[in-house]
């Protein structure tokens, strides 16, 4: 490397009680350099953010800055050493305007600095001016859109003039015009010399952007390169897609004039001003398998919540031919469309039989079916749901929604974070129910390997809107490249 | 600009209301001032409240405990002591600032709900010490204090409205300062008040301290005031739980909110007294029918509104 490293992290670890969130991570980032941190969820790379940032301390590890080890040193002192950060989320001042926020970040640290210096006033409006806030500096925070709020962060953050500036999940929730605008904004940074850390779920979202790309995967380092490099790397693709897509077996699709079960008109939902759905058109018919696939963070759940009426949204849902519409999510669950979380969402502190029992009605013939299906549950049924590892979690979860014998079963990432004895197991479970019972499932997923043998349809889903649909057997072919 | 122009007129309201009450007097009667003595004492109570919730986010559920060691503190030294009632207000302060210290180290380990609850076992265990030290702080029957501030009430009228305009002039100075700045960020996103270089800690124990300072005093003042120090005036939870009310329905985050907020809370509390034992429940009715529909407060709403247009 021809320029010195501004920052260099070497054998970062976080750990929190038994789970090793962060494991041995290394990296240099130089002056004028905007490095791509990646990982799916529950990889540690916001963690690491955070090591950095000194909002969590790190078991082990230096990080040097400056040419001093700032690791350990609390948030604000790492702040004045020249780390700034772009949160995703974070809570402006309400009560005061754009401007007042942005001269916030330029305040020195004293007590009896009651009056701010003169300067601050102009040098705020300078940098509301150059993120794009020119025009609303006397409005309130609470009437701006959500992209304004980023960009009004990203101006907080530019204040403290920082080396370093750490951005997590730059692009989330914007459009592709508010994307341009804000890569402008950043390759602005490295112009000034200043060095980047991207954090993102995915290749595709800062490839554009990035010099290099440093991947992670459950605490570890996966692999270290160009965008390309990373996107085509073995290791990232099995990550993130569960492995090779020639190997998937096809099935043939079934005839489609079975009547509709479920159907999505321009569905739309809003995170406050963050856009997290978009005219989301999809169908499922009585007995099919519908998987959705996309990245973290592309609406699945969000998806799926709209569905079970846990979130307000704009267009029609129609279940069984009603519109479900102004139904509580407990009426929609009894109506036969249920839905297994992400989270899981067991009761730790029952035991499987107890959660089971939550189920439903006719238990004991349930039981004994289900016990068939997930025959692990039967060696367990005295225990504590909280004692239980991930996949017998997810099993028992998976087992509770068909207590309540639905007719449409969501299940969302049911593999996320299991190992792939695991997978197999719920894919062995999930043919079973596909062949003995009438039942219909629509099945969010990352893991495109996991998903494509269980699916008749697939929509891929991304940023919010749906980017693809088709048959199992196309999606290699006409996304496989694309997908990551 | 405009934000300058809103602060100018809040400057200006505070000026005029303050004149004008200063001449009340000539109008009301020596019962009413009375009762706006004991409002503005609250008032200041309530602003440091809001100081210490509104801006730095602490969940202080017991108000009372830092008023009450003001309070006992001065009526202990001037009983016992004799000193001068500006010595003994002074005292009262120093040792509600002692007691703003203690609450700081729990203020920094536990968050929200845990806090509020250490605050309010503080005043319990207050409540508890006095009673058991009856010998020299007269236990439930409360002690009185041989000097009071004036036995005119006019001259106690201008006493309180005078101490209640010095304390809103440097607690609503400070608030809009640009500490009152820093303090707010830190009291909403702590950790992206760090990220911004901000000692976190530093401006919240400056916040304690400064509330401390003036709930001690205002209590102290009004001990002075009353001639008497008791549990009921100025320990229980009833009156913290009023002192929050106060602060909650004049607006949070707003400084001068509080000191209306009380005003009218006193007031409501003493005309509805013809209702009896029904007036306590109309009064907590209204506080939470406010609460409720207008959760900024009266001022808080205010100054929304002209944010909306």
């Amino acid at each position: 490397m021809t320029t010195p490293a501004r920052i260099e992290v070497r054998g970062l670890t976080k750990r929190f009680g038994g789970l090793v969130a962060v494991n041995d991570i290394g990296f240099d980032i130089a002056a004028g350099e905007i490095m791509g941190l990646i990982g799916p969820n529950g990889s540690g790379k916001s963690t690491v953010m955070k090591l950095i940032m000194g909002i969590e301390r790190p078991n082990a590890g230096t990080v040097i800055f400056g040419g001093v080890d700032i690791a350990g040193w609390p948030p604000h002192r790492i702040a004045r050493a020249g780390i700034g950060i772009v949160f995703q989320h974070s809570r402006p001042l309400h009560r005061q305007t754009v401007l007042e926020n942005i001269k916030l970040a330029l305040l020195p640290d004293s007590l009896l600095r009651l009056v701010s210096a003169p300067d601050v006033e102009t040098r705020a409006i300078a940098i509301a001016e150059r993120v794009g806030l020119g025009d609303v500096l006397h409005r309130h925070p609470g009437t701006l859109p959500f992209a304004s709020l980023r960009r009004m962060e990203m101006a907080k953050a530019i204040a403290r003039d920082p080396k370093l500036v750490l951005i997590d999940e730059p692009f989330a929730g914007l459009t592709a015009g508010e994307v341009a605008a804000f890569s402008e904004l950043i390759r602005g940074f490295r112009a000034e010399n200043r060095a980047v850390l991207l954090v993102d779920h995915n290749v595709k979202g800062v490839a554009a952007l990035v010099d290099r790309v440093f991947a992670m995967y459950l605490g570890e380092r996966v692999t270290e390169g160009t965008a390309d490099e990373v996107m085509h790397n073995e290791t990232v693709r099995r990550v993130y897609m569960g492995g090779d897509l020639a190997a998937i077996a096809r099935r043939p699709a079934p005839a489609s004039e079975k009547p509709t079960l479920l159907q999505l008109d321009r569905v739309g939902v809003l995170y406050g001003k963050a856009r997290a759905l978009d005219e989301i058109e999809l169908q499922v018919r009585e007995g099919e398998f519908v998987s959705i696939v996309g990245l973290n963070g592309a609406g699945k759940t969000t998806l799926f919540s709209a569905v079970s009426g846990l979130v307000p949204y704009s267009g029609a849902i129609r279940f069984a031919g009603r519109d479900l519409k102004g139904t509580t999510a407990g009426t929609i669950a009894r109506g036969g469309l249920v839905q297994c979380p992400e989270t899981r969402e067991l009761f730790g502190d029952m035991s499987v039989r107890e959660n089971l029992d939550l189920g439903a009605a006719d238990r004991a013939a349930q039981f004994a079916w289900l016990l068939e299906l997930f025959p692990i549950l039967e060696a367990r049924r005295a225990q504590m749901a909280r004692t239980l590892s991930g996949g017998e979690q997810q099993m028992l979860a998976i087992a509770r929604a068909l207590m309540m014998k639905p007719r449409l079963l969501i299940l969302d990432e049911p593999t996320l974070g299991l190992a792939p004895v695991i997978l197999e197991q719920l894919s062995k479970a999930l043919e079973r129910l596909r062949q003995t019972t009438p039942i219909t499932l629509l099945l969010g997923e990352q893991n495109v390997t996991f998903a494509l043998p269980h699916a008749d349809r697939v929509y891929v889903l991304e940023h919010g809107r749906i980017a693809w649909s088709g048959g199992p057997a196309q999606f290699a072919e006409e996304m496989g490249a694309e997908y990551l | 600009m405009r934000s300058l122009s809103r602060s100018r007129l809040l400057w200006g309201a505070i000026l005029l209301c303050a004149a004008a009450a200063a001449l009340l007097p000539w109008w009301l009667s020596a019962y009413i001032l009375g009762i706006l003595t004991v409002a503005y004492y609250f008032g200041v109570f309530a602003m440091a409240w809001d100081l210490l919730f509104g801006f730095a986010g602490e969940v202080n559920f017991g108000p009372t405990f830092l008023i009450g060691l003001g309070a006992y503190g001065a009526a202990i030294l001037d009983a016992n002591f004799g000193q001068p009632i500006v010595v003994c207000v002074i005292a009262g302060a120093l040792v509600a600032l002692v007691g703003g210290l203690l609450l700081v180290l729990p203020a920094l380990r536990l968050r929200g709900p845990y806090f509020g609850l250490v605050t309010l076992v503080a005043v319990l265990l207050l409540q508890n010490f006095i009673v058991i030290f009856a010998h020299i702080t007269g236990g439930e029957i409360g002690m009185t204090v041989p000097d009071v501030l004036s036995a005119d009430a006019n001259a106690n009228y201008w006493y309180a409205l005078a101490f209640l305009f010095v304390c809103t002039v440097i607690l609503f100075g400070l608030s809009r300062s640009a500490v009152g700045l820093i303090l707010q960020a830190s009291g909403q996103d702590a950790i992206a008040a760090q990220a911004l270089g901000f000692n976190v800690t530093k401006h919240k124990v400056a916040a304690f301290c400064v509330s401390a300072v003036f709930s001690g005093m205002a209590g102290a003042m009004l001990v002075f005031y009353e001639g008497a120090a008791s549990v009921d005036t100025v320990i229980s939870l009833s009156i913290a739980v009023q002192v929050i009310i106060a602060a909650v329905l004049g607006g949070r985050r707003t400084i001068i909110g509080a000191v209306l907020g009380s005003i009218f809370l006193i007031l409501a509390n003493e005309f509805l007294r013809p209702l009896g034992q029904l007036n306590t429940f109309v009064v907590a009715a209204g506080a939470l029918a406010v609460i409720l529909f207008f959760p900024d407060g009266f001022l808080g709403y205010a100054l929304r509104g002209r944010q909306r247009e």
